[in-house]
């Protein structure tokens, strides 16, 4: 703990850099995953391609996927947000997927007996009681990318990784732990809050499925 | 009113061609609780969705109020059209008072109207709205959540409602109080209700007209006491059941078979409402006792002596119904009454 003692400045930046990143990547991978597998449960014949376009990218190691990309989006946080939203994408759309076709066929029978329109039963009926799978798709998304998001300052993007790559270098371990050990930390946070969250749209076990 | 006319729908499932609905046609009253019922698979539900058009028919034509279903925007149409499936189909994720005020919400209704209503129906199917608007479906027994998805279907008063196996999923004791219930919301609100089921006494208890499907085809439709007294086929007879002679006399009225008041002179006599099914009328004989006259009156809604019934052909009635021959009772003198 020396290094955090000595360096409270540096440790803070890097985290807060690391939040920022993290921040993007999911704000980013929500806004293009949720429509996503949205589009992809409307449009049947898009689901098997995107699915699986969604799960190749995510088997791409992330060094290579960033040197892939570097060439497009050049050094910096850029390409690791680029990088890290692909990652992002494969458990967001997955889930919403999920979510939304594991509504209960009597529900949506119901909701189109009562007459709404295609909007209004995604609007009222599938995005709400899809909404705990979704969140599901995002906590795990989020835990995942602090993690990925260190080894992002492999190229330039900043953050924890920064710290622990410096750490290497010098073959400093208690550089490594200053940056390690926030990550963590930082990491079991979110995967707390984001599940209380999830909890409370979460309307009794039937009701995740759609009710029977 | 709701009419169907030639009505055939087919699926191609797997391959095979199923004629899940066969040349129906049907008339079905306003203001009537017409029952739909038959084997599992006989094409009821079909029927019934194609109505409020979750199916399209593959052939004929069905209207509301004489306008073509398939020419009128469809979801107009549902919104006009109650609509209650087997286990309430209640939305989990929103309240009892939510779920029961989804379609006035749909109809662009304020929030307080929308409210009001949803209080409303609730007393009216028997759940206090301070008690119960607030909770989630998953806090309701099976029993209270199908009263909710009746007070769901009645909310924006549609004057057609339609009705899955409303009860089915239910244990006896809560479906009998849940049917006793129905026949009196719909004394209340009277809505043209075509109601699905597989329980023949369900369909006796709470039917006007009863449509007996077999095979996607329309087998019998009449009244309770028609198929009872005068079955199209045998499969009828089978399907109304072994006690069909004592459900005849408790689902045919005295207005159905006392003779025309003008036939007969005018003499003194009980006077018994018409309304009455012989059993009901036979216990209130038993409880008046003699009056030492050959026969008694039977009065329309308004009092008015409409008809007259000798005792020796009511007690001909009963005997033939709970005698050896019971099961062929209506048969034997149906041609005779002037029902
Ligand atoms: N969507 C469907 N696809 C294929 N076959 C169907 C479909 N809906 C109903 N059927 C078939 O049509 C027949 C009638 O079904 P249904 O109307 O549900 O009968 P019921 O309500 O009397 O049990 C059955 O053989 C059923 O398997
Ligand atoms: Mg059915």
């Amino acid at each position: 703990m020396r290094f955090l003692r000595e360096n409270p400045d540096e440790v803070l930046l890097r985290f807060g850099e690391h939040v920022q990143l993290v921040a993007v990547t999911v704000a980013l991978g929500i806004l293009i995953g949720v429509p996503l597998g949205i589009l992809v449960t409307k449009v049947r014949w898009l689901q098997r391609p995107v699915l699986l376009a969604t799960g190749v990218l995510y088997t791409v190691p992330s060094l290579a996927l960033f040197a892939v990309l570097i060439p497009y989006t050049g050094i910096g946080r850029g390409t690791a947000v680029v990088a890290l939203v692909v990652y992002s994408l494969l458990v967001i759309v997955r889930n919403t997927v999920a979510g939304i076709e594991g509504v209960a066929p009597l529900t949506l029978d119901a909701a189109r007996g009562m007459g709404m329109t295609g909007g209004q039963r995604l609007r009222l009926v599938e995005l709400p009681l899809a909404l705990p799978v979704i969140l599901a798709g995002v906590r795990l998304a989020t835990v995942a990318t602090i993690g990925t998001a260190t080894i992002a300052a492999a190229i330039g993007a900043g953050g924890l990784g920064r710290i622990i790559f410096d750490g290497m270098d010098r073959l400093d371990s208690d550089r490594i732990a200053a940056g390690a050990v926030p990550a963590a930390a930082l990491a079991l946070l979110a995967d707390w809050s984001l599940g209380r969250l999830g909890r409370a749209f979460w309307h009794g076990g039937e009701s995740a499925s759609g009710g029977e | 009113m709701i009419t169907l006319d030639h009505v055939s729908k087919t699926f191609e499932s797997k391959g095979r061609t199923v004629r899940a609905v066969d040349d129906v046609s049907l008339t079905i009253g306003a203001g009537q609780l017409h029952v739909l019922i038959g084997p599992s698979g006989s094409g009821k539900t079909t029927t019934m969705r194609m109505i409020n058009r979750l199916e399209t028919p593959t052939a004929g034509r069905i209207t509301v109020d004489g306008r073509d279903v398939l020419a009128m925007d469809v979801v107009e149409l549902r919104r006009s059209i109650g609509y209650v499936i087997q286990q309430g189909g209640l939305l989990p994720h929103l309240t009892v008072a939510e779920n029961v005020a989804m379609v006035p919400r749909l109809l662009g209704w304020q929030r307080h109207r929308r409210r009001e209503r949803a209080e409303e129906l609730l007393g009216l199917v028997g759940l206090p709205a301070g008690q119960f608007a607030d909770r989630y479906p998953r806090e309701l027994s099976g029993g209270q959540q199908q009263r909710v998805g009746v007070a769901r279907a009645l909310a924006a008063d549609p004057p057609i409602v339609l009705m899955d196996e409303p009860f089915g999923a239910v244990d006896p004791i809560t479906r009998k109080q849940l049917q006793r219930e129905l026949r009196r919301v719909q004394a209340a609100v009277n809505k043209t209700i075509v109601f699905v089921t597989h329980d023949i006494g369900e369909a006796f208890l709470l039917g006007d007209q009863i449509a007996l499907m077999a095979d996607g085809r329309l087998v019998q439709n009449g009244t309770p006491a028609d198929l009872l007294r005068r079955p199209a086929t045998p499969f009828v007879t089978a399907f109304t059941g072994e006690d069909r002679g004592l459900r005849a006399l408790e689902y045919t009225t005295l207005a159905e078979v006392a003779d025309a008041a003008g036939s007969v002179p005018a003499t003194d006599g009980d006077t018994l409402p018409g309304e009455l099914s012989i059993l009901e009328a036979g216990r209130e004989l038993a409880r008046r006792g003699e009056t030492g006259v050959d026969g008694f009156w039977v009065s329309d809604r308004g009092g008015r002596k409409t008809g007259y019934l000798s005792y020796r052909r009511f007690a001909a009635m009963l005997g033939e119904a709970l005698g050896p021959a019971g099961a062929t009772a209506g048969e034997a003198d149906g041609d005779a009454l002037p029902a």
